[in-house]
């Protein structure tokens, strides 16, 4: 082995039926640095860690470790963690019903002298490593008593943890604000700098280029190349991934954003809460408005949008839809009254893993007709299809299980079953995460576009630039309570100082 | 790429494991018809036979099978339902069984009345009100599992203990004979076809057609796999719960009813005992995870009709009533060590690296 190569990967070859996930892929990792590795929803960057860390059995290639002579097999993440690989997976797989702290050592439990689990210990330690982190946990809390976004953060603590010669970090960002993504940073430099050599999968290109100092591209399973950070600018880098090329900064903003203040009201919320955790707020959007809603981690953001829609069911407050008030008790109700919500938890609340991209894609559209009036298998089938192509899921066939997608594509798949619903109002929380730059404009236009039809949308996304170029207007939330609006002058500078709290507000 | 083998399509079938199976219990009975020196083929044999009456009914083994095979497949219907929705089994359907037909058999004699030949309600009434119960009792089965969100092992272990015994309060701690010839029907003949494999074929068709033209289907499995996202797509998942229960309740009752008109009466103690472990296992044996979500009901069918299969020839092997369960747990463990993931992955990798080995 090199000198510097802490581990490489030659010639990996995978294949699932029906697609091939990594033809003969190289890959290179170096001491000390921090590497990305980029490529479309489904170009088999997640297959590629799944190789390394043994939980995919690949038909050919090798991989070589530092320190270890012949080539390395695992079989588990375990048998990976022995030999100095340390992963976060892309989905959270931490077990919901454990503590925070059972679940940052579990399988390496401190003992006691009596051979029992040293809860106290491990109590302590978990809350020095949070608090290192400046995460506020409570780390005797079930872990699902926390937001997606803070069980990503206890992944990530639980990988860094470990002590390990490498670390694979696969989209640990996407559901992270920049606070947290800097505090992420500034971990990952603090391993580079000890000689740790970092994986870095993430379709936020701005980060790519605040901290890595290699990125390795993938297309359709194969190698396009490795390039250090100087010699790949961002057009050149989204050319390598697309394999043609596309200015993804190019402005999707609404020509002029157009006055829909007079338009009819769609939804109004007067004094809506959820006990624990929003406090009651009002909120009016119009027919043909997009309305973004911006704040901190655990500001109330998605719980403002779940009141609404029946998720969290409104403990006090009054909504009208249409200019008709109305008693939301359930989802179906909401529905029924031409709602949609895309969840921010894709795993536990959105994809159906066992049903088939098919099902997925008709579900909620069979839900509101009602059980006797099944759509038949002919409809059903042209549905998918024209979704599938509309939002460019990457399947091998529609009856392909949905859990067998990459990321992206699940991601695609729940969009397309809103969609489908031809909804009036629709509520699109994180709609982008973990989709790749060509589709993350495709999605914007399209929010845009369904406004210009006269549909009403409430845009929750941690990435501000993203509701800076679709929104008409900012609701502002801090602590579990929306603080205010802005309508006027909607700048990113303008958006984080309302965060922030002080003026702009109100 | 490479077509599939011919040997992974086949083991990739869902039906691969209850067909397997079914085969195997029919091989064990041709090599014993062979080695007795009987006819190799006797076991598949059908012949028409006069009765003590004057009717001429089918005869022979698969007919056997499939009469007595009927009531472990009516309720492994409700069974597989239940299973799909909410990764738990109805303990309760065995005794649920005993219930409906105490109930049945204590509205047509009469209360108190240990032996009846002229029926003291419409036949029809005390058949339809023992099937009613069966739906009350997965009613409350489904309104604890769904509503309360009590585990359906603990939940359903309430009737499974209290149902029987209601039967014998409701018929006075007798045995209720009812010695009208209609009555008899339901577990009899219906011209030369038993009558129970009649309603059994009806019950799966009834459900097949439900499956097919609704989107029930797609509910229950939907909800088995991820409530909370089922949910959030318009599905209600708490009465999609409560209605796999209401619905293995009626099945329930309707076996009873099968079960007590075979016997022409209501023998609390003996209807429908262990039922409830033939019917899981018909569903484990159909190759349906216990862990719920996606199922296939032809599977439990398949299911149902080997157990009595195995249960047949071990009688017929010269078994005693009392052995046969030994027997049974033994190829309980053995399906589900087929069906453990250790072994699955083992296979995989194994499959694996013949492939590996073929491409060099
Ligand atoms: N378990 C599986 N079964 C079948 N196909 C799979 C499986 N896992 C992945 N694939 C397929 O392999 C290909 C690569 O998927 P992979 O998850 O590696 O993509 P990715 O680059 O991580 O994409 P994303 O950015 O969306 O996460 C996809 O076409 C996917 O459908
Ligand atoms: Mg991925």
């Amino acid at each position: 082995m090199e000198e510097n190569v802490v581990l490489t990967a030659r010639g990996i070859t995978m294949t699932f039926p029906g697609v091939k996930a990594l033809e003969n892929v190289d890959f290179t990792l170096r001491k000390g640095e921090i590497h990305a590795l980029m490529g479309e929803n489904g170009a088999g960057k997640s297959t590629l860690i799944k190789c390394l860390t043994g939980i995919n059995d690949f038909e050919a290639g090798e991989i070589h470790v530092d320190g270890i002579s012949g080539p390395v097999k695992n079989h588990s993440t375990k048998d990976a963690q022995e030999v100095g690989i340390s992963t976060v997976y892309q989905e959270v797989n931490l077990c919901p019903n454990l503590s925070v702290a059972e679940n940052l050592f579990i399988g390496r439990e401190p003992m006691t002298k009596f051979h029992t689990v040293d809860r106290r210990s491990y109590n302590k330690r978990s809350q020095k490593i949070m608090d290192e982190l400046g995460i506020a946990v409570d780390v005797t809390q079930n872990l699902e008593n926390y937001s997606l976004a803070i069980q990503q953060m206890v992944a990530i603590a639980r990988a860094v943890d470990m002590d390990c010669k490498v670390l694979i970090l696969d989209e640990p960002t996407s559901s992270l604000d920049d606070e947290e993504v800097e505090k992420l940073f500034t971990l990952m430099r603090s391993l580079r700098d000890k000689g740790v050599g970092i994986i870095f999968v993430t379709h936020f290109l701005e980060q790519v280029y605040a901290v890595c100092d290699r990125i390795t591209v993938l297309r359709d399973g194969q190698l396009v190349g490795e390039y250090p950070i100087a010699d790949l600018p961002r057009v050149k880098l989204v050319a390598a991934m697309m394999g043609k090329n596309l200015d993804d900064l190019a402005e999707i903003q609404k020509e002029s954003i157009e006055d829909v203040s007079r338009n009819p009201l769609e939804i109004s919320a007067k004094g809506l809460s959820h006990t624990g955790t929003i406090k009651p707020f009002d909120l009016d959007i119009h027919k043909g408005e997009v309305v973004g809603i911006a704040g901190l981690l655990g500001s109330g953001r998605s719980e403002l949008a779940r009141a609404i829609y029946g998720a969290d069911r409104a403990s006090s407050g009054t909504l009208s839809v249409g200019g008709k008030e109305v008693k939301i008790k359930e989802p179906i109700d909401a529905m029924n009254l031409g709602m949609g919500m895309l969840p921010d938890d894709r795993k536990a609340e959105g994809i159906i893993g066992d049903l088939s991209v098919r099902e997925n894609i008709i579900l909620a559209l069979q839900a509101k007709r009602g059980m006797f009036n099944l759509l038949s298998r002919a409809k059903q089938e042209e549905i998918a299809a024209r979704y599938i192509d509309l939002v460019q899921i990457k399947t091998a066939d529609q009856e392909t299980l949905v859990k067998q997608l990459s990321g992206g594509n699940q991601q695609k798949v729940i969009l397309a079953r809103w969609l489908a619903t031809d909804p009036d109002f629709l509520i699109l929380d994180e709609p982008t995460r973990g989709i790749d730059v060509g589709t993350k404009s495709e999605i914007q236009k399209m929010i845009v576009k369904l406004a210009g039809e006269g549909k009403s949308i409430l845009f929750i996304s941690s990435e501000i630039a993203e509701m800076l170029r679709t929104c008409n207007r900012m609701a502002i939330m801090r602590d579990g309570e929306k603080v205010g609006e802005l309508d006027h002058d909607l700048t990113q500078e303008n958006v984080m100082k309302a965060i922030a709290g002080g003026e702009g507000t109100k | 790429m490479k077509k599939d083998s011919f040997w992974k399509r086949v083991t990739g079938w869902s039906l691969f494991l209850p067909v397997v199976s079914l085969l195997l219990v029919m091989a064990v009975n041709i090599i014993h018809d062979i080695a007795v020196g009987a006819n190799p083929l006797s076991f598949f044999m059908i012949t028409l036979r006069q009765t003590t009456g004057n009717g001429t009914i089918l005869y022979g083994r698969i007919i056997d099978i499939l009469n007595r095979g009927s009531e472990v497949a009516i309720l492994a219907i409700g069974m597989t339902l239940v299973v799909s929705s909410s990764a738990g089994t109805d303990i309760s359907v065995g005794s649920v069984m005993s219930l409906c037909a105490s109930f049945c058999c204590m509205l047509l004699a009469g209360y108190g009345v240990s032996s009846a030949t002229t029926l003291a309600c419409p036949l029809i009434v005390g058949i339809l009100a023992g099937i009613l119960l069966g739906v009350i009792c997965g009613m409350f089965n489904g309104t604890l599992v769904a509503y309360f969100g009590i585990q359906p092992m603990v939940a359903t272990l309430i009737l499974y203990s209290a149902a029987r015994a209601i039967g014998l309060l409701l018929c006075n701690d007798l045995i209720v004979y009812v010695r009208n010839g209609t009555f008899g029907i339901f577990g009899g003949f219906l011209g030369v076809i038993p009558t129970p494999v009649v309603i059994a074929a009806i019950c799966i068709l009834v459900m097949t057609l439900v499956l097919k033209k609704t989107a029930l289907g797609m509910y229950i499995q939907s909800v088995g796999i991820n409530g909370r996202a089922s949910r959030i797509a318009g599905l209600n998942s708490k009465r999609i719960i409560f209605l796999t229960y209401m619905l293995c309740g009626l099945f329930a009752g309707i076996a009873g009813i099968v079960a007590s008109s075979r016997i022409t009466s209501a023998d609390s103690n003996n209807i429908g005992l262990y039922f409830e472990m033939d019917a899981i296992l018909a569903v484990a044996l159909g190759g349906n995870s216990l862990g719920g979500g996606k199922f296939n009901l032809a599977g439990s069918i398949i299911g149902a009709y080997t157990i009595q299969a195995i249960t047949t020839t071990l009688y017929a092997l010269g078994v005693s009533s009392t052995q046969a369960p030994v027997f049974k747990a033994v190829i309980v463990i053995l399906i589900v060590a087929i069906q453990a993931p250790p072994l699955k992955a083992y296979m995989k990798r194994r499959n694996m690296a013949k492939q590996v080995k073929g491409a060099a």
